[in-house]
């Protein structure tokens, strides 16, 4: 269980505050345009903003750990794939941070990206894919990894509706049913209304407990009410 | 800074150490001289070979830019030198040389040539040359400063406060105009092309065609005469004389090799040394040696100016400020 | 405390980088000034040589930027065959020797250069090169192929969305977006060029016309030289470095430092060119290569004649800028990735330094522990590597911030470590602009003639003394064969090392 207690995060004059906890499966983070969602996620990230209060998980508090030693791998708008390395290689920093990928593991990243739909496309780089195969390729390596918590910063958000759903739908199934945390910030509600399990409602530098998503839709508060519309 | 160079320098300095226990058992005479005397083409090599022939010792010299950067290299060195010779200095830069209280006498008594009578017993020369104003032969010449104020030849001269020759000029001016000289350095400004900071940047101008003539020497022609073989290139001597400079040699008063830098100060004014100065340093010996062919057409002026090295000095700081403030308006 | 010991170790390579600057800067102006006895202070002369310093500096760095901004916007905005070639040869004059440049004016501008000749032709009055005019010139030659690169970088920094909307708004683009971009580039520009002619020493005091055209350098020469008045010496180079500081100071209130150079093979679509466009690319062409041509046109003759000893004097300079070029580049990585305040100072100082009191100051750091002769190239190695370091480090330093700002989050997340972003992500991200910084690093490292002149013997020449001494020698037609090729060897440097950055490191 991911527990934020407490906190608050300052980015200049704004200021998000966080008092909740998130359970797994998959939640979605939605509400008004600088309303604090990428902020909340930069927080349990450990990226930049200061913290104040303490972001806890399973009983570990993980305020003042680098971003990489925390239990959390994550896919952002954009610079997911590094573009001079191939996809395996890509796909292979989540096991070998210094890319000596042992036998064992090359054949784990060749069987993900079987899995994502991109057999066999390893030793490409990601200038020779399209914009839906470099989201599979990105998501293969959040797949690939084996941190409990995943953080999608509206990854998804340039793709069409189609593969979107397609992303979507590889997320739920092969992470959030998995049983791992996966929060995902999105623009469209019916992203969170299709897919979500939890609804985590974030505006005016609030960030409100989730609800469940059949809940959330069914009696919006005032206040997501007219984000809705 | 220390340990940064000194194993940057290791190897370097390993060859050093490789190269002098091979010759251990020879004395090694330093002789500190000017770059282009130490150059394949300077009188560095030849002179190298004919001593080392009758001495028994290693000859090594070495360069460090021009006279006065000389001068500066030994001041800075101070008595911890290695030096025991000083050769290429000229009599603008003698007294400051003087005053360091470096050298000793040195005790060689020689007939020279020079135009000038020459009793110095610490600074001996080696060779010598007139300052004078190099042009094509069919330019129209002059004979004096005045005479060159008033034409409308451009010249290139160099900087007395970077050049040597430069600084020559100046003893040049005042030594045959005397109180005149700042009016004519006033009438000369609109001849004067440019001043460029050495001798090298002000005769590649004059090659290139930007003046009509430069200053050199009266035996700048015989180089393009001998190696080039073009006569198109002449001095002009002026009526009042042509300045001299006097290149000397003088040793150094901590020398651990005392016999052999007297073996060598004896050498420089014999004809070992002396044949070899006209055609490497293109300047007069100092001694009475036949001279190579050629010299024999280059122009004479009627008499060498020369101030004392005293005088020089002292005068120095004011006719630098006369010539920039001259030349400034 | 174990996090501070690492990050102790980490920074030790920028801390060692910034102390062997700060030595061969601020160090050796120390030892010159620790050295000196009384001396006589500032003269008249010497408070008109400041002022004429600033002067032209001011002049010719104004002129500079100002004539490359059309040049510039024409390359952003041009595509023809041989623009890449064209944008390289531009580099040209920066790192040519300066008595090579300056008789390769003076053969197109000069009294019997091709202009002048010309103008005869013409029944029109020829026209003189010397004075403060010529100064500026020579200057503006130097630095123009500088001041396009740096304002180019501006236009292609510039999105192309930008001037699609601004097209389809039909808005100034000048105001809009030229403008804006040109407060934010040009001071940096000015301020490099005003930082590059402030050294100037034989440029000023050839083409100067006489003493009106002194500088500080030129001051400081003579302090050393002629007077062996130190500390005169000390207290110019001091105005030299106060100068600097001033005019970095200046700069960076109204500019960050800003790259240049790498990543310049791409223009950007417009729909609004000129045909001055091609009026100012065959100019600044003319200008730039005539005098390159005048100086292959005088040395290729005389180049099957060049003796053993050029060469083996050209290798020894090729080795120097190889071992510069390695310090260099090690140093402004180190740097470029600690960032801070350590960037803006190293990335300044060498430019403000005076050659002569660098070189004086060594030589007497040196001389106590070993004989200079025996350490004259390791010496020129570290002064040359020392000088190029400001040209690296504004290279490399906004690569690295811009790669840190979009790679920098996911390599924090893959917990990557220090070591692994920088061999996986950093130097491959890296390969354009540390190739161009190690072109240009061998290219003045080769063309320097520099501190190697006061400490050299004959054994120890780099292929400029070579040349310097082979002119001093009166042998004019060797030293220009010498000069071809020096030019040939540092464009050739340059092209090997730039070539290798120009694959791209994405593609496929």
């Amino acid at each position: 269980m991911l527990t934020l207690d407490d906190v608050t995060v300052s980015k200049g004059t704004f200021q998000l505050r966080a008092n909740l906890q998130v359970p797994p499966g998959l939640t979605a983070v939605i509400g008004p345009s600088g309303g604090g969602k990428s902020t909340l996620l930069a927080a349990i990230a450990g990226f930049g903003p200061t913290v104040t209060g303490r972001v806890i998980w399973d009983g570990d508090d993980l305020s003042g750990k680098e971003p990489g030693q925390r239990p959390v791998t994550m896919l952002f708008q954009d610079h997911n794939l590094f573009p001079h390395l191939t996809i395996a290689q890509n796909v292979g920093l989540a096991l070998a941070p210094r890319l000596k990928l042992s036998v064992k593991q090359s054949a784990q990243v060749d069987a993900v990206l079987t899995d994502v739909g991109l057999p066999g496309l390893g030793g490409r780089k990601p200038a020779a894919l399209s914009g839906g195969q470099i989201g599979r390729a990105a998501l293969a390596r959040c797949l690939l990894s084996d941190r409990p918590v995943v953080l999608l910063d509206e990854a998804f958000a340039a793709l069409g509706p189609a593969l979107r759903a397609e992303m979507l739908t590889l997320v739920r199934d092969r992470m959030a049913q998995q049983g791992r945390t996966v929060i995902m910030v999105t623009h469209d509600p019916n992203d969170a209304r299709s897919f979500a399990d939890q609804v985590l409602f974030v505006a005016e530098g609030v960030a409100h407990p989730p609800l469940k998503a059949a809940a959330f839709f069914y009696d919006p508060s005032p206040a997501a009410q007219s984000y809705l519309g | 800074m220390k340990n940064l160079f000194s194993s940057l320098g290791l190897s370097s300095v390993g060859a050093i150490l490789c190269a002098s226990t091979a010759i251990a058992q020879t004395p090694t005479l330093n002789v500190l001289t000017y770059d282009s005397f130490t150059s394949e083409w300077g009188p560095g090599p030849a002179i190298e070979a004919a001593f080392e022939a009758e001495c028994a010792c290693d000859l090594v010299f070495t360069g460090a830019g021009d006279g006065a950067a000389l001068l500066a290299r030994l001041q800075l060195e101070g008595t911890r030198t290695d030096a025991d010779i000083v050769l290429g200095l000229d009599t603008n830069l003698t007294a400051a040389a003087r005053d360091t209280g470096l050298f000793a006498p040195h005790g060689v008594t020689a007939d020279l040539t020079l135009p000038v009578a020459w009793d110095d017993d610490t600074f001996l020369p080696f060779d010598w040359g007139y300052l004078a104003f190099v042009a094509n032969k069919d330019t129209p010449a002059v004979a004096s400063f005045r005479a060159l104020a008033d034409s409308d030849l451009k010249i290139v001269i160099q900087d007395p406060r970077s050049s040597t020759p430069g600084l020559g000029l100046l003893m040049w001016v005042y030594a045959s105009e005397g109180y005149a000289a700042p009016q004519i350095w006033a009438d000369l400004a609109d001849n004067i092309v440019t001043v460029t900071p050495g001798w090298t940047e002000a005769y590649n101008l004059f090659l290139e065609g930007e003046a009509d003539a430069v200053l050199s020497y009266t035996t700048s022609p015989a180089y393009h005469l001998i190696a080039e073989e073009d006569d198109s290139k002449t001095s002009w001597g002026f009526d009042a004389g042509n300045y001299l400079q006097v290149e000397v040699a003088a040793k150094l008063a901590g020398t651990d090799q005392p016999a052999l830098a007297d073996q060598f100060m004896a050498f420089i004014t014999s004809p070992g040394f002396q044949d070899v100065i006209p055609e490497t340093n293109w300047m007069y010996p100092a001694t009475d040696v036949s001279l190579p062919g050629g010299f024999d057409t280059l122009t004479v002026p009627s008499k060498g100016l020369l101030l004392s090295s005293q005088d020089a000095a002292d005068l120095r700081d004011d006719l630098v400020e006369t010539w920039r403030a001259a030349l400034s308006q | 405390m174990a996090r501070s010991a690492v990050a102790i170790i980490r920074s030790l390579p920028a801390w060692l980088t910034a102390a062997l600057v700060l030595a061969l800067t601020l160090g050796t102006l120390l030892a010159v000034a620790l050295r000196a006895e009384v001396g006589r202070g500032l003269s008249a002369g010497d408070w008109s040589a400041i002022r004429f310093t600033v002067l032209q500096a001011a002049a010719s760095a104004i002129a500079s930027v100002i004539l490359a901004i059309p040049v510039a916007r024409a390359l952003a905005r041009r595509q023809f065959r041989g623009r890449g070639a064209l944008v390289m040869l531009l580099g040209a004059p920066f790192i040519l020797p300066v008595i090579v440049a300056v008789l390769g004016l003076l053969a197109v501008f000069g009294r019997g250069g091709l202009l002048n000749a010309g103008l005869l032709a013409l029944g029109v009055a020829p026209i003189s090169i010397y004075g403060a005019g010529g100064v500026v010139l020579a200057h503006v030659f130097f630095n123009l192929p500088l001041a396009v690169r740096l304002i180019l970088q501006g236009w292609l920094s510039i999105p192309a969305e930008r001037f699609r909307l601004a097209a389809q708004l039909n808005a100034p683009i000048w105001r809009v977006l030229e403008l804006p971009m040109l407060a934010r580039h040009a001071p940096g520009a000015l301020l490099v060029i005003f930082l590059i002619c402030l050294t100037s020493f034989a440029v000023a005091l050839t083409l100067g016309g006489g003493p009106r055209a002194t500088t500080v350098e030129l001051a400081i020469w003579q302090a050393i030289r002629f007077d062996f008045d130190l500390g005169r010496a000390a207290l110019l180079a001091c105005v030299q470095f106060a100068l600097c500081a001033m005019a970095a100071l200046v700069a960076w209130r109204i500019t960050p430092l800003n790259g240049f150079g790498s990543g310049l093979d791409r223009t950007v679509a417009r729909w609004d060119q000129s045909r001055w466009d091609w009026v100012w690319l065959l100019l600044v062409t003319l200008f730039l290569v005539l005098p390159l041509a005048m100086i292959l046109w005088r040395g290729v003759p005389s180049l099957p004649d060049l003796g053993p000893d050029i060469y083996r004097a050209a290798g020894r300079s090729v080795l120097v800028a190889l071992a510069a070029t390695t310090l260099t580049l090690a140093g402004a990585l180190a740097l470029s990735l600690r960032g801070g305040v350590l960037v803006a100072l190293v990335g300044s100082l060498p430019l403000a330094a005076s050659a002569l009191v660098m070189g004086t100051g060594l030589f007497l750091l040196v001389f106590p522990f070993v004989n200079p002769v025996t350490v004259a190239l390791p010496v020129t190695v570290g002064v040359n590597a020392v000088m190029a370091m400001p040209f690296a480090l504004r290279l490399l330093s906004p690569a690295v911030a811009d790669i840190r700002s979009d790679y920098g989050p996911l390599a924090a997340n893959l917990a990557l470590g220090s070591w692994a972003t920088l061999r996986l992500v950093i130097l491959p991200r890296l390969r354009k602009p540390l190739s161009f910084a190690a072109g240009l690093t061998m290219a003045l490292s080769i063309g320097d003639l520099g501190v190697v002149a006061l400490f050299a013997t004959p054994a120890q020449e780099t292929l400029p003394l070579a040349m310097y001494r082979l002119m001093g020698a009166y042998r004019m037609d060797a030293a220009a064969g010498a000069a071809v090729l020096l030019l040939f060897m540092a464009l050739g440097a340059f092209w090997i090392c730039d070539s290798r950055g120009q694959g791209d490191a994405d593609a496929g």
